[in-house]
């Protein structure tokens, strides 16, 4: 059961989703939140790794392209229904996830960010070299949209809804983990394995388990991120998409679920934003990322939280200064 | 041409490619071994070695030791500013966060180049105009000899600097214990910004003798970078030789590999070295420290 703190957070958000999907109709600003939504079930994921295990993945991309091209190539190409090919496409990366995570979680820091960086780099590489199954770098057409026997998702709203639904019950898991037995086996591991090992913990089975979560959570957002656009070409599952999802993470705060969603949401809106620079936008967006590391390296939530606690202290602190001067 | 001309054909253009990548590597390591920094903007620092000599012959008649001081010098400024106002200012760096710090460095790099140069592709004229040797039957450009006589000419004198200078032996001994080395009143604030200045000059020498061959692009460096790192990993980080052999070897093995199996899947081999080190022997051939296996 969740504590009561959980609960009340819980509520506000899914009153935030049914407010935002009802007003919200602009088909652009629809078209953001959708992706900030894929983005987030991502990076909750990916935060459940790095920020509460420790262990960090420069290779994400890669199970988010799974997925996407598991649920593509089994609707577009073998017309099978997309709830089945997800299915599938979850099996398909849990199995690889294993396969790449025993080997790669013996290895810390920058070794296992080297093993991860070299494992998403093959993975984009096939995507574009094997072109009879994947289309090649031109890309995978005709992916049908998302549907569930007769009902297909087929507005804005409608997808809304799905994604941040699915969002909603990722975050519920989520903090399930982390408040429980699990979720402090995670974090004892995060502060030293030696010591969490020496107390009973099986780390690497434990280790290897939230990574195959999130990369299954990774997978699911890469299927509907498919049915979604209809159309993928491994360019969107590259190096730089890792880094990306590494960035939502930190930027968001580690070991933080909601710090995850707020990451996602803003390096998502930022290239919205920047777009008055044109394609220049990304030397904005590199030195954004070079000044919150250095002087937020909680990140920003972070970071935010902190200044406002210590203007905070700061004003209680004068408010007694002028009660004393007072007396 | 049968196949051992073009297996020397291949081994030619391997050890051409394996003398970059080992040069790429050798930068990544003297950065490592100051300051326990992996750098992923070291693709970048190629980059910007070739573009900005590129820019500099592009309508004046400028000499070429001139035209590869002038750039070899920019980058090196460029390296000493990345260090001083990126790195230095940071408090308890963590390697999650330096890993995305320099990805920054290298994003804004790259952003910069497209800025200034655009986004075509750009090449220079060879630095000499000799006509291609002939070997049996295969050929080998004069360009190549340059590269690998640049290279081995950087590490002998990287060599001599690490053995016979002051300043050398400073730095060796900041990368074994930068406290104990601090506490004999070695600057280590400075070897580390020389690290990084000398990493950068390596790179843009590194920019400057490719430029020729492989044509060059604002986006080049992220490759580059990531075979250089390739590179380390196979000859052991932290190892001066490890990095300049671990390029050979990626460069012969990737050359042959993508001759004789596949060419579409070049790009992977590196990777799949890479793993295959990683898994069996992640302190790399050269390595002497144990890394941490739990």
């Amino acid at each position: 059961m969740l504590p009561k703190r959980r609960i009340y957070e819980l509520s506000v958000f899914s009153g935030f989703i049914l407010l935002a999907g009802l007003l919200i109709q602009e088909p652009y600003y629809q078209n953001v939140l959708i992706f900030i939504g894929i983005h987030a079930i991502l990076t909750v994921g990916l935060n459940l790794l790095m920020g509460y295990a420790g262990q960090i993945s420069l290779g994400h991309a890669a199970f988010f392209g799974i997925g996407a091209y598991s649920s593509g190539i089994l609707t577009a190409t073998h017309g099978w229904s997309p709830l089945s090919a997800m299915l599938v496409a979850v099996i398909v990366t849990a199995v690889i996830a294993v396969i790449i995570g025993i080997p790669s979680l013996k290895l810390t820091g920058y070794y296992l960010a080297m093993a991860t960086l070299g494992f998403g780099i093959i993975v984009y590489i096939m995507f574009r070299e094997m072109s009879q199954f994947t289309g090649g770098a031109s890309g995978l057409v005709g992916i049908p949209p998302l549907s569930f026997g007769k009902w297909t998702l087929g507005t804005g709203t409608d997808y809304f809804f799905f994604v941040w639904g699915l969002l909603f019950v990722v975050i519920v898991l989520s903090l399930n983990m982390v408040d429980s037995q699990v979720g402090r086996a995670f974090r004892a591991i995060h502060d030293s394995e030696i010591a969490a090992l020496s107390l009973g913990i099986d780390t690497s089975r434990l280790k290897l388990k939230v990574f195959v979560i999130s990369a299954v959570y990774a997978s699911i957002a890469g299927s509907i991120y498919a049915h979604y656009i209809t159309f993928i070409s491994p360019s969107s599952f590259g190096f730089m998409f890792s880094i990306k999802l590494v960035t939502m993470v930190v930027i968001g705060g580690m070991a933080s679920i909601w710090g995850a969603l707020f990451g996602a949401a803003t390096i998502t809106i930022l290239p919205e934003i920047l777009h008055v620079f044109a394609e220049y936008d990304v030397i904005v967006f590199g030195i954004i990322l070079i000044v919150v590391m250095i002087f937020m390296p909680q990140g920003l939530t972070c970071g935010i939280l902190d200044a406002w606690q210590k203007s905070k202290r700061l004003a209680r602190k004068r408010a007694l200064m002028e009660q004393k001067a007072r007396l | 041409m049968d196949l051992a001309a073009q297996t020397l054909q291949f081994l030619f253009s391997g050890i051409t490619n394996g003398a970059i990548y080992g040069l790429i590597a050798l930068g990544f390591t003297i950065i490592y071994n100051a300051t326990e920094v992996i750098n992923f903007a070291q693709g970048e620092l190629v980059m910007l070695g070739g573009m900005i000599m590129i820019a500099l012959s592009k309508g004046t008649n400028l000499p070429l030791p001139a035209g590869f001081v002038i750039s070899v010098s920019i980058v090196s400024i460029v390296g000493a500013s990345f260090e001083r106002f990126t790195i230095r200012p940071l408090k308890n760096p963590t390697q999650i966060g330096i890993i995305i710090i320099t990805i920054g460095v290298s994003i804004l790099l790259k952003g910069v180049a497209m800025f200034i140069w655009g986004k075509e592709t750009l090449s220079s004229r060879p630095f000499s105009h000799s006509p291609p040797i002939h070997v049996g039957s295969a050929t080998l450009d004069p360009q190549s000899l340059w590269i690998l006589g640049i290279t081995f000419g950087i590490l002998l004198l990287l060599q001599l600097f690490y053995q016979k200078t002051i300043t050398g032996k400073a730095m060796r001994a900041c990368a074994f214990n930068k406290r104990a080395a601090g506490l004999v009143g070695i600057p280590t604030q400075k070897m580390i910004l020389l690290s990084f200045v000398l990493s950068a000059a390596m790179g843009a020498a590194a920019g400057v003798a490719i430029t020729p061959i492989t044509m060059c692009s604002y986006d080049m460096g992220t490759i580059l970078g990531l075979k250089g790192f390739c590179a380390v990993v196979l000859g052991g980080l932290g190892s001066t030789i490890g990095s300049v052999v671990g390029g050979f070897i990626l460069g012969i093995v990737e050359s042959l590999g993508a001759g004789l199996i596949s060419s579409s899947l070049r790009d992977a081999i590196a990777f799949v070295l890479l793993l295959g080190m990683l898994f069996v022997r992640p302190q790399g051939i050269f390595g002497i420290k144990e890394v941490k296996k739990i």
